[in-house]
């Protein structure tokens, strides 16, 4: 199957203010395919995920979903496909519970009542949920925020799942939970973020960015445990590496 | 801290109408109904109707025993908001000093019978609604004011509001906090301070909107909200509605006190 991949052609993206966050990327993701973006604060990996699912369009380049090149007619179509999970789970769960949060994408899709809420039931079994449906997001534990938001991007059965540093402020049973919630996911990941070790045990492959290019891509445990290539990039091996 | 407790108070309304009670099982929409016969009942007695105003707090009294809500809750929201109505009320007995009657041989003006009529009135669908918020859940009302055809834009704009106060309250919380630590209880800046965290919040809060509003579109937000159908209207919530009704027509036009005077009245002689 190749109508899953994601293929970004010598992409740039100036903001309006002047500052050029991507100078030229170049990459193509695979169908399945489980990659790592990794680079220092401020190296444009958040930009790189907003480009996605079209919030932010590229100033020069072309990005390829699919059979799809990203541009303003084709990005709704495409938003369908690729689902984002947010730094701060506070910014996604927006609706006044759980249940409306996680329906919201499937009632945006036109689905008709019955098969939202098979959806919604679906997604919140799989990140094991489904008891806090009636909760307003503001009295779930941290570790919850983040399972109903990525319950609230996998109801939408997207191809693609790009998320930004999703470990962040887990504790470690939480995050533990989480990589293996991610392990058993059959979509294409891309995950941005500083967590090596959870990169090195969900992904296969790696792609560092520096400075808005790409500076390294390959096979995870060969990038992951170039220290010297790491440490170029503010970054440092993974802890599971570093006892050796 | 000062601001932590207020913080934690906000967080007591909403937990309130997470109980499981009968109240906070009717359907909202049964409810809102109810609150606003009821407000309008209460606000179309005239100006020196006192006495006939009493038997309304019964809907309080029963609403508070079976909705387990604190009573001393409610006083205290009363209080925040009566200042404003007693401005309003206050000047009433010196304007209009004509004796309506003589209780217990003091003249009674028309003007002191108004200002506690203004009084009950407003005590009375101040903690109607109280009661209205505390024992229904924030997204069941923005629901039942959808189906009373209330604009989208302000049933979303609530929806939102009631979302994100959490958030921004505790982020305004941290700020205090961070403040107060290094502060040693320096007095003097307070003010240029305070006037600082405003405008931090407005920053913090517009950055979080654009975040949000990302967060919506990747999942195919397109200008309406979308919300689920809830079931319909059963048998409890009819009955309840009813009786509701029934009460308030007839302390509204029956007037039960009078005719319960003049009974007490002909048992005596």
């Amino acid at each position: 199957m190749s109508h899953h991949i994601v293929k970004f052609e010598n992409v740039t993206f100036i903001y309006p203010d002047g500052t050029s966050a991507l100078k030229g990327i170049s990459f193509t993701i695979n169908h399945g395919e489980s990659v790592g973006v990794v680079g220092a604060n401020g190296s444009g990996k958040t930009t790189l995920l907003m480009h996605l699912n079209g919030y932010l369009l590229p100033t020069s380049g072309t990005i390829k979903i699919g059979d799809l090149i990203l541009n303003k007619k084709t990005r709704i179509e495409i938003r369908k496909k690729v689902g984002v999970v947010f730094q701060n789970p506070d910014d996604q769960l927006f609706m006044p519970t759980v249940y409306e949060d996680v329906a919201f994408g499937p009632i945006n899709m036109g689905l008709d009542e019955h098969s939202v809420d098979f959806k919604v039931r679906n997604a919140l079994e799989i990140v094991g949920c489904y008891d806090l449906k009636n909760k307003p997001p503001h009295h779930l534990s941290g570790g919850q925020k983040r399972a109903v938001a990525i319950a609230s991007v996998i109801s939408m059965d997207p191809d693609i799942l790009a998320m930004d540093e999703p470990s962040s402020n887990l504790d470690p049973k939480s995050r533990r939970a989480l990589i293996n919630l991610l392990k058993s996911f059959k979509h294409t990941k891309i995950i941005a973020s500083h967590d090596l070790d959870m990169i090195l045990d969900v992904c296969e492959r790696c792609i560092v960015i520096k400075d808005g290019v790409v500076v390294a891509d390959g096979p995870s445990n060969i990038i992951l445990s170039d220290q010297k290539l790491l440490e170029e990039n503010n970054l440092e091996l993974p802890l599971i590496l570093q006892r050796r | 801290m000062n601001f932590d407790r207020e913080f934690f108070n906000l967080g007591y309304l909403d937990r309130l109408s997470y109980k499981d009670t009968i109240i906070h099982n009717i359907d909202a929409r049964v409810k809102v109904i109810g609150a606003i016969a009821y407000i309008i009942a209460v606000l179309s007695f005239p100006k020196y109707a006192v006495i006939p105003l009493i038997p309304f707090f019964s809907f309080q009294i029963f609403s508070i025993i079976i909705g387990e809500i604190p009573i001393s809750f409610i006083i205290k929201r009363i209080f925040v908001v009566s200042p404003f109505i007693l401005f309003i009320a206050i000047f009433n007995p010196f304007f209009d000093r004509n004796t309506a009657f003589y209780l217990f041989n003091i003249p009674i003006s028309y003007g002191i019978l108004s200002f506690f009529s203004i009084l009950i009135k407003f005590v009375l669908t101040v903690s109607i609604i109280i009661i209205l918020i505390s024992t229904t859940s924030f997204s069941g009302l923005c629901y039942a004011m959808r189906c009373f055809k209330v604009p989208e834009i302000f049933v979303n704009q609530l929806l939102f509001m009631y979302r994100y106060i959490f958030v921004l309250a505790e982020e305004a919380m941290r700020m205090v906090r961070a403040k107060e630590l290094r502060s040693f209880n320096k007095k003097g800046l307070e003010l240029k301070f305070y006037v600082k965290l405003a405008g931090n919040l407005l920053i913090r809060s517009l950055n979080r909107a654009e975040r949000i509003y990302y967060a919506m579109l990747s999942r195919g937000y397109n200008g309406n909200m979308p919300y689920n159908k809830r079931k319909k209207l059963g048998f409890p919530d009819l009955l309840f509605i009813l009786i509701i009704l029934i009460m308030i027509y007839f302390f509204r036009f029956l007037e039960p006190v009078n005719s319960m005077g003049r009974f007490i009245l002909r048992l005596i002689r």
